[in-house]
Formats: C-alpha cells, structure tokens, sequence
C-alpha cells in the first residue's frame, strides 16, 4: 500500500481499544454482537457461496441464463443475498472474452458472496491499475491474456457489485455441483485467476499427452 | 467528490500486493474497527454516510494509511458527529488505558 508508516499499531490498538470501552460502557454496541460480527465473517461468510453460484451456473443452463440477465434475482433462489451484495451483475468469461472486477473509489465487493475482500484488492496500487492497465495487472497475478481475448473490467459502487462467472475447466465432465464447487477460487470470481482442472484430471491429461 | 480516493488511472503506486492464504483480519484491532463499524452503521448511521465520512480524510493522510486506519477516521468522525462519543472522551479513555494497560 504506502511506505509511510504514520501510526504504530500499538496506538491504533489501544485507540480502539479505548472507543470500544466507551461504546460498551454507553451501551450502543453489544460486546457479545461485535464477536459474532467478527465470527460470522471469519469463518461463514466467504468465497464457498460465490463457488456455489458458480458450480450451479456449470451444470444448469437455465439458472446459467438467469444469472446472467438478472444475477440479484438469480442468487436470491439460492439464498445468498446479503449486506453488500443486493444488487448483483455476473459477468461471464469465454474463449474470447475475460472480466476483471475493481472498485478504484474504495473497496466495493460482493461481501455476502465472496467475503471480505482481501487486501490486493483494496491497495492503491491494483484500485489505480486495474483500469488503465489490465493486462499488467493480471500478469502480476500469473495470467497472461492473449491479444485475441478482449479484457472487460468493471468498476464496482456503493450500489452495485459484480461476479465473475469463470469458464468451466476441462476434464471436469460428471462431477457433482459440490466437486466442482471445491475447484472454484475467490481470485476467479474476481477475474485475476481463471479455474484450473482437478489435480487428478490435470495426471490423466499429461498421460493421455504422453502417449 | 474530487479526492484521493478516486484512484483510476493514477500512476506510480507500486506493484500489488498480493498475499498467499492472507487472513480476513491481520490483527485484532482491525477486526474490532470492522466489528463496530459494521454494529454502528446497521443502527446509528447509514453504511454510505461511513463511505463518504473515509473521503473526508485529508489527501496525505488517505495515501498514507493502513485500509481499516480510513475506516476508524471515518468511525470516529461519525461517532462524533452523530453525538455517541466526544473527541475528549476518546482522548480522556486512550490516556487512562494507556496508564493501566501499558
């Protein structure tokens, strides 16, 4: 983010430590729901939802097509909507076409689906390039896009939040909505990975490649 | 409004930092200024009045603070506004715990 270092945690800790005495002393927060908060999106809240919109979308065509003409209703039939996820676009990857999600005014995220984003996210540095140089951004992250895949990146708001629905990898014909779940990334729900095959497909390729 | 937040396009910030297996909070503070943010904004304050009072912050101070830093600039900055606490309290409480809780 910044090689500024201005606060020492310790006196942003105690600064909070000392708000948080007055806001129980006052009564107007509840130390046993500032817990549960912290629980909630430690351990409940997170990218496994997203991957479940995304296997779902995999193996039925027809939520696949409601998903992405109206993608708030379509993730409500699975329960999923949220704070900070009620209104929802799912943008679709292709041969030919990759999305990339970015929020350059702050760190607007699916929070509902995907969890609290993580901290590249969140830094200047992906927030400024993301727009003006996708293409480098994604090399950063490993994946180079050739010339002849148009790169859409979408800038997220207050109001309303994206998803990207990753292309189904190969060598995954005949497994299970929730097998196919496990496959799926958070980084590929916000385009900065794409979904790779199970291990055990990825051996069967190489022998098939070898022979 | 026109300020450092709206970052697109900007250069010169550096390479992205990207984390293996990073955890939801990196300490206990932040998950405590997430915690009451998220308390505070469900029933004192609305979440986008939180977002615009993070803008407020002052340009050298937003390029060079921690993500959940502009989060508590924009607590404190609402929990005073809104009358929940005094900056003197706050103040009053941090030399008091610093005593006792050094």
């Amino acid at each position: 983010m910044s090689s500024h270092d201005p606060q020492p945690h310790a006196d942003i800790a105690l600064r909070v430590k000392a708000i948080e005495s007055l806001l129980i002393e006052k009564g107007i927060v509840d130390p046993a729901a500032l817990d549960a908060i912290i629980d909630a999106y430690e351990h409940k809240i997170g990218p496994h939802n997203g991957a479940r919109i995304v296997a779902k979308a995999w193996v039925d065509p027809e939520f696949k097509q409601r998903l992405l003409m109206d993608g708030t209703s379509a993730i409500a039939e699975l329960g999923l909507t949220g704070f900070s996820s009620e209104h929802m676009v799912v943008v679709e990857n292709t041969p030919t076409v990759h999305n990339l999600i970015v929020c350059t005014l702050c760190s607007c995220y699916p929070w509902a689906i995907l969890g609290l984003p993580p901290t590249w996210y969140k830094s200047f540095a992906y927030r400024s390039r993301a727009v003006i140089d996708p293409r480098g951004v994604l090399q950063e992250f490993g994946l180079e896009m050739p010339k002849s895949v148009e790169v859409r990146v979408w800038d997220s708001n207050a109001d309303l939040r994206y998803l990207v629905l990753p292309e189904r990898p190969q060598h995954t014909e005949g497994m299970t909505e929730d097998a196919l779940a496990a496959l799926v990334t958070r980084n590929a729900m916000i385009g900065t990975a794409q979904v790779s095959p199970p291990t055990f497909s990825n051996e069967l390729a190489d022998a098939e490649v070898a022979q | 409004m026109n300020g450092p937040h709206d970052m697109g396009g900007m250069h010169n910030m550096g390479s992205i930092p990207i984390e293996e297996h990073e955890p939801v909070f990196h300490s206990e503070w932040e998950a405590k200024v997430f915690a009451i943010s998220f308390a505070t904004f469900a029933n004192y304050f609305p979440v986008d009045e939180t977002r615009q009072a993070s803008e407020l912050m002052p340009p050298g101070q937003y390029l060079s603070s921690r993500y959940y830093e502009r989060w508590l600039y924009a607590l404190e900055l609402l929990m005073t506004k809104h009358n929940l606490v005094t900056q003197a309290e706050i103040e009053d409480r941090i030399a008091q715990m610093a005593q006792t809780d050094p």
